[in-house]
């Protein structure tokens, strides 16, 4: 499962459980839908833990954040399925914003590169 | 009439440094012009950088200008979504966006016309954002996202500046009549002659008043 | 007071796209700011350009927006070196670089303030400009250039613009103020497509 255009990528790996995230991604609400699909594909193959690559999310908007955030929200209510972020402390929306998402699930776990 | 909501200075003191991005409002369709949103956004925050001598071989410098530069680049790409989708499209008032620099801090500006359907639910929207602990309103913002899939995501992208970024909102709605909004495209002296004479035998039932937003965001640095 | 030379007009209501930038005259030195003519000068011409649907299937339009693309980017710089170098910092006003776009044109314009000790200069270098063949002016500037090691010549630029581009040019000096007196000079390039 991979959704790729000269913006961004995102890409799937079942072995692994990672999706990785690339690219700028400031779409306008509505076009994250074909994404939101890939992610809730991804939860409904219900593997134990999911990874999120988003080293090379250069810059996510706040629709962005929505999405991600809703996923998120998904998963704590769902309880089977833990959350790994790697993140890059290099890219200012990372630094800035990846905190919330903790809020919205506690166990979620960041790594930093 | 103007109304002001949370930290917005009127009259900012002169800057020394200004950009001033003056935009046409919609004839091509939204999908179209999203991209030259971030174009935009990155480009004020570019030139911003200029005014930040680094040094190259100091990474404390070099780690603070990327730190500024990303912030800038997320909140004018935030402020300009907003005034992109709400500039309602039958007006011709255009899209301003100001970056505005001072020693110990800066200042974004952004406004447009907004529609007077969406005027009260706005306006009810900054008094939850500036009586509502961020941390809560942020968890009940994506809930309700989650139950509306058509919800608009301006909340977040306000919230995140005051949270995430430690920047200080403020807005201005202001009430001007159509034709004042048409005189704002700077016109050459013949035109701003014939402008104001049209002006003065136009009939005062021709004039339609409308709404025009200004976000003001202030970011120390 | 008000002169026009060459082909200018003031814009029309037509024009469906629009982009305007002021910048600041400023306190920092031409030198540090130089970048941020290019830097600006890209942007105008990325941003006009979201405005050709291109169609991607169709190599000739996307070599067409890619060439429109270059040229705006080139006038645009060029434009912004020339206002930075020649404006007059001493009055609080700004230099300002717009784009309007039409059907089947575009213009591109910047104004700023222009000291009085060299208006005279840049009136008769637009008539040399508007009335000389463009290879011999051309040659003319470079040994110009050639004797003037500050290389401050502005002539090269608009020359290319109307020898390689195709661009029709027209400069309105505008006094906005008698004492003391302060010009604003408005110089036009009008591309067609």
């Amino acid at each position: 499962m991979e959704i790729i255009t000269e913006e961004y990528s995102i890409k799937y790996d079942v072995a692994t459980a990672t999706i990785t995230w690339q690219g700028i991604m400031r779409l306008n609400g509505k076009e994250y839908a074909p994404l939101t699909t890939l992610l809730n594909d991804v939860m409904a193959q219900e593997p134990t833990q999911i990874t999120f690559n988003l080293q090379g999310l250069k810059a996510l908007n706040s629709s962005g954040i929505t999405m991600l955030g809703r996923f998120v929200f998904g998963l704590q209510k769902k309880k089977t399925i833990q959350l790994l972020m790697q993140g890059s402390k290099d890219i200012a929306w990372q630094k800035k914003s990846v905190k919330n998402f903790q809020r919205l699930m506690p166990k979620l776990q960041f790594e930093w590169a | 009439m103007v109304q002001i909501f949370g930290e917005c200075n009127n009259d900012p003191l002169k800057s020394q440094e200004y950009l001033r991005l003056r935009f046409s409002p919609s004839s091509a369709p939204l999908q179209l012009r999203w991209r030259n949103n971030g174009l935009s956004a990155d480009f004020l925050a570019d030139y911003l950088i200029t005014f930040f001598p680094s040094e190259e071989n100091d990474p404390q410098s070099c780690e603070k200008e990327a730190e500024l530069k990303g912030a800038v680049s997320y909140i004018a790409n935030e402020l300009l979504e907003n005034a992109m989708k709400f500039n309602g499209s039958t007006s011709n008032v255009p899209i301003k966006l100001e970056l505005m620099l001072y020693s110990d801090h800066l200042i974004l500006c952004v406004s447009n016309h907004l529609p007077s359907e969406n005027i009260a639910g706005f306006q009810s929207f900054i008094h939850e954002l500036l009586n509502t602990e961020p941390q809560d309103l942020y968890v009940r913002q994506i809930e309700r996202a989650d139950q509306d899939d058509n919800m608009t995501t301006s909340g977040l992208g306000l919230l995140t500046m005051i949270d995430d970024y430690n920047a200080k909102l403020g807005w201005k709605f202001e009430s001007i009549l159509q034709e004042k909004a048409d005189n704002i495209i700077q016109k050459g002296f013949i035109s701003r002659f014939l402008n104001k004479i049209a002006s003065l035998v136009s009939s005062q039932s021709q004039r339609a008043k409308l709404t025009v937003v200004t976000t003001m965001v202030q970011l120390s640095i | 007071m008000l002169e026009i030379f060459g082909d200018f007009h003031e814009e029309q209501d037509e024009s469906k796209e629009f982009l305007m930038i002021g910048f600041s005259p400023g306190s920092t030195s031409l030198q540090q700011r130089w970048r941020n003519n290019g830097l600006s000068a890209d942007f105008l011409a990325d941003y006009m350009i979201t405005f050709f649907p291109s169609d991607e299937n169709d190599p000739s339009t996307l070599e067409r927006e890619e060439e429109l693309k270059g040229a705006v980017a080139y006038i645009a710089n060029e434009l912004l070196e020339n206002a930075m170098k020649f404006n007059d910092f001493s009055f609080e006003s700004h230099v300002s670089l717009q784009v309007h776009l039409y059907t089947d044109h575009l213009t591109l314009m910047v104004s700023n303030n222009l000291p009085i000790e060299n208006v005279l200069g840049f009136k008769s270098f637009i008539h040399e400009l508007l009335n000389t063949p463009s290879d011999e002016l051309y040659i003319r500037q470079i040994e110009r250039a050639d004797d003037d090691e500050s290389g401050t010549t502005s002539g090269l630029g608009l020359l290319t613009m109307i020898d390689d581009y195709n661009a029709k040019l027209g400069w309105k000096f505008e006094t906005i103020q008698q004492h003391p007196e302060i010009i604003v000079v408005t110089t036009m390039v009008q591309l067609s497509f």
